[in-house]
């Protein structure tokens, strides 16, 4: 078989991510009519539960909020060909730095000063959970993909012996820190839009959506149109050939994982500051592996990673609404669905670019040549 | 003083129970690794299979049934795998976790619809589990002081399984270090373009590291919700896929260093369960959680090079393109 012509960059950024969103759906579709419900039926509740009940947009959006932070987290570290899998952990700990902050401060401070500093703090966590694993990568030599697991897991521990010991509130059971004063919390957008004399559901959609937009904005700067960025691409592209070029690669890997961890540990605004206003158990629930999905869905780019993060959330938006319509469908069905993405987009990427790389060469050489003879019979 | 030693025996007993899978595993992560490929999907594997062990068993009475199943499913689980990471040169970590996640939503989904209990499989009788196996005498010889309790409370009473993992790294080092398929084996992880001038196909020397990865993955998905366990559990596994490549990469990429990983890390798990809620001098409550977090710690330091080195396959993670 002949070399197929180059996949044009509109195919590769817009096609494939749908071809792949597609077939992961078609498996799913086809594992809940092995089940024995109907998976067109399934789709119109998620689509319903996302986007069409009362408040269910808000609800998506929340969702998206995370996972924008998580995906520009994975894309951050993907740029300089690091690959970040330690989100959940460095968020989780972006948790415990927002909580200590509140903890500490929330009956002395107002909120202006407050939740600045508490978004700082969630930042500067999960920056050095994220940085120890770029140091060991940079310095010693370990691999970042295991680091970043074993991060992970030693957040999860640090965590729960905290929250279970240290950090519990008095008198009660569950192990959770208390609720923080209103001084800490991130106003909600309903509450914001009702001020205004605007009308909208309740939802946990709160502010740190648009510190998630900014975020947006901040990394497409940086990866573009900074000097750091440059050096975090060229490291990316070729460490040898950065080196050579006088970055000093060490640095870059660490200080890229440090912004990767830190936007990773701002998801904690969201959960935090913004809807539980304590810090509980497990609130990463799983959102810094999304990040994974979003930032190969997103190829990476902060517009890509807005879209991939709306689809995932109105997954999971939609994926709630299922375990009220059908009894055997619940919302783990989600996690089928984003495995199959991450398999379809990440592991099983040259599956789909090949064949279409064939076929729009096929089609556009086609159209090239009715177009010559065209313009020959003209001429 | 007796009662404290049969307090340890009984900490060393756990200690095997509960390294079995990892050991399973681990070695299951040695084949895949030494042949070049990545292998983060332990995990899902194992998942997997636990449920399919323990769907099998109760559909069919047979505990023997079950982990066949089990192995199947792990084995088509390792060729997605090879699809993606050996035929079609994909990212081997983002198809790794793809299938561990996989594997979280799959087995929740298919086991609520086919049982209608939150995602859990009926428990089991006993028939439909690998039972503890009572070596002769056990009981006569347990008088004996030392030897006698050691013979009765550690060595007698464990399932098949128990005795297949052990012997699992017995057949890991025999295939390794002394037959052709595993010179092949080490060749392709290591450097994949010699096997391939001397007229091997990598792809099928990784393929085949994949399926015997596979079986021992799905042995130990049964052990979990077949023997160990009486039925499966959403999230049974709750990262002992991870601590068994922490394991693996903690003794080496060998079979002997891994087992030994597996036994110490088996045995703070162990420790870890007999001190939950124990009030010790000095430092008070046991710190448990910190415990348990030991063996993602000391694989770190040991993979920063602070203690000794690990080195990885040279070859590993990158998929061969073969030379026109």
């Amino acid at each position: 078989m002949s070399p197929p012509p180059p996949l044009p960059r509109w195919a590769d950024v817009g096609l494939i991510p749908l071809i792949n969103v597609f077939a992961a759906l078609v498996v799913s579709g086809i594992v809940v009519a092995i089940i024995g419900e109907n998976p067109f039926e399934a789709m119109m509740v998620m689509i319903k539960g996302a986007f069409v009940y009362k408040g269910s947009l808000g609800y998506t959006l929340y969702y998206a909020t995370n996972f924008i932070f998580t995906g520009l987290a994975v894309a951050v570290a993907f740029h300089a060909m690091l690959f970040n899998i330690g989100g959940e952990g460095q968020a989780y700990l972006g948790g415990l730095g927002a909580g200590l902050t509140c903890l500490l401060l929330d009956s002395m401070l107002p909120a202006i000063l407050l939740v600045p500093l508490a978004i700082m703090a969630s930042a500067g966590f999960g920056a050095v959970w994220g940085a120890i694993p770029g140091y060991l990568q940079a310095k010693r030599g370990s691999h970042i993909v295991i680091t970043t697991i074993m991060f992970n897991f030693l957040a999860a521990s640090i965590m729960v012996w905290l929250l279970a010991g240290r950090l519990k509130a008095p008198g009660q059971m569950s192990p959770e820190t208390r609720s923080f004063s209103e001084n800490a919390e991130l106003p909600f957008i309903h509450d914001i839009a009702n001020a205004l004399g605007m009308e909208m559901a309740r939802s946990p959609l709160n502010l740190s959506f648009v510190v998630a937009l900014l975020a947006c904005v901040g990394v497409w700067v940086l990866i573009w149109r900074s000097r750091l960025g440059y050096a975090i691409r060229a490291t990316g592209h070729s460490t040898k050939a950065a080196e050579y070029a006088g970055i000093p690669v060490s640095t870059i890997i660490i200080v890229t994982m440090a912004i990767s961890g830190g936007l990773a540990g701002m998801m904690a605004i969201n959960e935090i500051l913004g809807v539980q206003h304590r810090t509980i158990l497990g609130f990463t629930s799983g959102y810094g592996f999304t990040g994974i999905a979003v930032a190969l869905m997103g190829r990476n780019h902060p517009v890509g990673i807005v879209l991939a993060s709306l689809l995932f959330g109105a997954l999971y938006q939609g994926g709630a609404e299922l375990d009220f319509e059908f009894s055997t469908i619940t919302r783990e069905m989600v996690l089928l669905i984003q495995g199959l993405i991450i398999l379809f987009s990440g592991g099983l990427a040259y599956m789909f670019n090949k064949p279409l790389a064939h076929l729009l060469g096929a089609l556009l050489s086609q159209r090239d040549r009715t177009s010559h003879t065209e313009a020959g019979q003209n001429g | 003083m007796a009662d404290l030693w049969l307090q340890f025996l009984l900490t060393i007993d756990a200690t095997l129970r509960v390294a079995t899978p990892l050991i399973l595993c681990a070695m299951a992560g040695i084949f895949s690794e030494k042949s070049g490929v990545i292998d983060i999907s332990l995990e899902g594997k194992m998942l997997m299979s636990a449920f399919v062990a323990a769907a099998v068993a109760t559909l069919t009475s047979s505990a023997l049934a079950g982990m066949f199943a089990a192995i199947g499913v792990a084995i088509m689980l390792g060729l997605l795998h090879g699809l993606a990471s050996i035929t079609l040169r994909g990212n081997q970590v983002i198809s790794g976790l793809a299938i561990n996640i996989l594997a979280s939503g799959l087995t929740v989904t298919v086991g609520i619809a086919m049982f209608q209990q939150g995602g859990q499989t009926p428990n089991l009788a006993r028939a439909e589990r690998f039972r503890p196996i009572e070596l002769p005498f056990a009981e006569q010889l347990g008088g004996i002081p030392i030897i006698g309790t050691i013979y009765r409370e550690v060595i007698s009473g464990h399932n098949i399984l128990v005795w297949i993992a052990l012997g699992a790294v017995l057949f890991t080092a025999f295939m390794l270090t002394r037959t052709r398929f595993g010179l092949r084996l080490r060749a392709v992880g290591e450097k994949p373009e010699a096997l391939d001038s001397a007229g091997v196909s990598v792809a099928r020397t990784r393929y085949l590291a994949l399926i015997i990865a596979g079986i021992l993955c799905g042995m130990a998905g049964a052990y979990l919700s077949t023997a160990h366990g009486s039925g499966f559990v959403r999230e049974m596994t709750a990262g002992k896929g991870y601590i068994a490549l922490a394991a693996m990469i903690f003794g080496k990429w060998q079979p002997r260093g891994a087992l030994l990983a597996c036994l110490l890390f088996g045995f703070l798990e162990a420790v870890a369960s007999r001190l939950q809620g124990v009030e010790l001098p000095l430092i008070g409550q046991a710190p448990v959680d910190l415990i348990l977090a030991l063996p993602y710690l000391l694989t770190v330091i040991l993979l920063a090079g602070f203690v000794g080195k690990a080195m990885p396959p040279r070859a590993i993670g990158e998929p061969y393109i073969k030379e026109r």
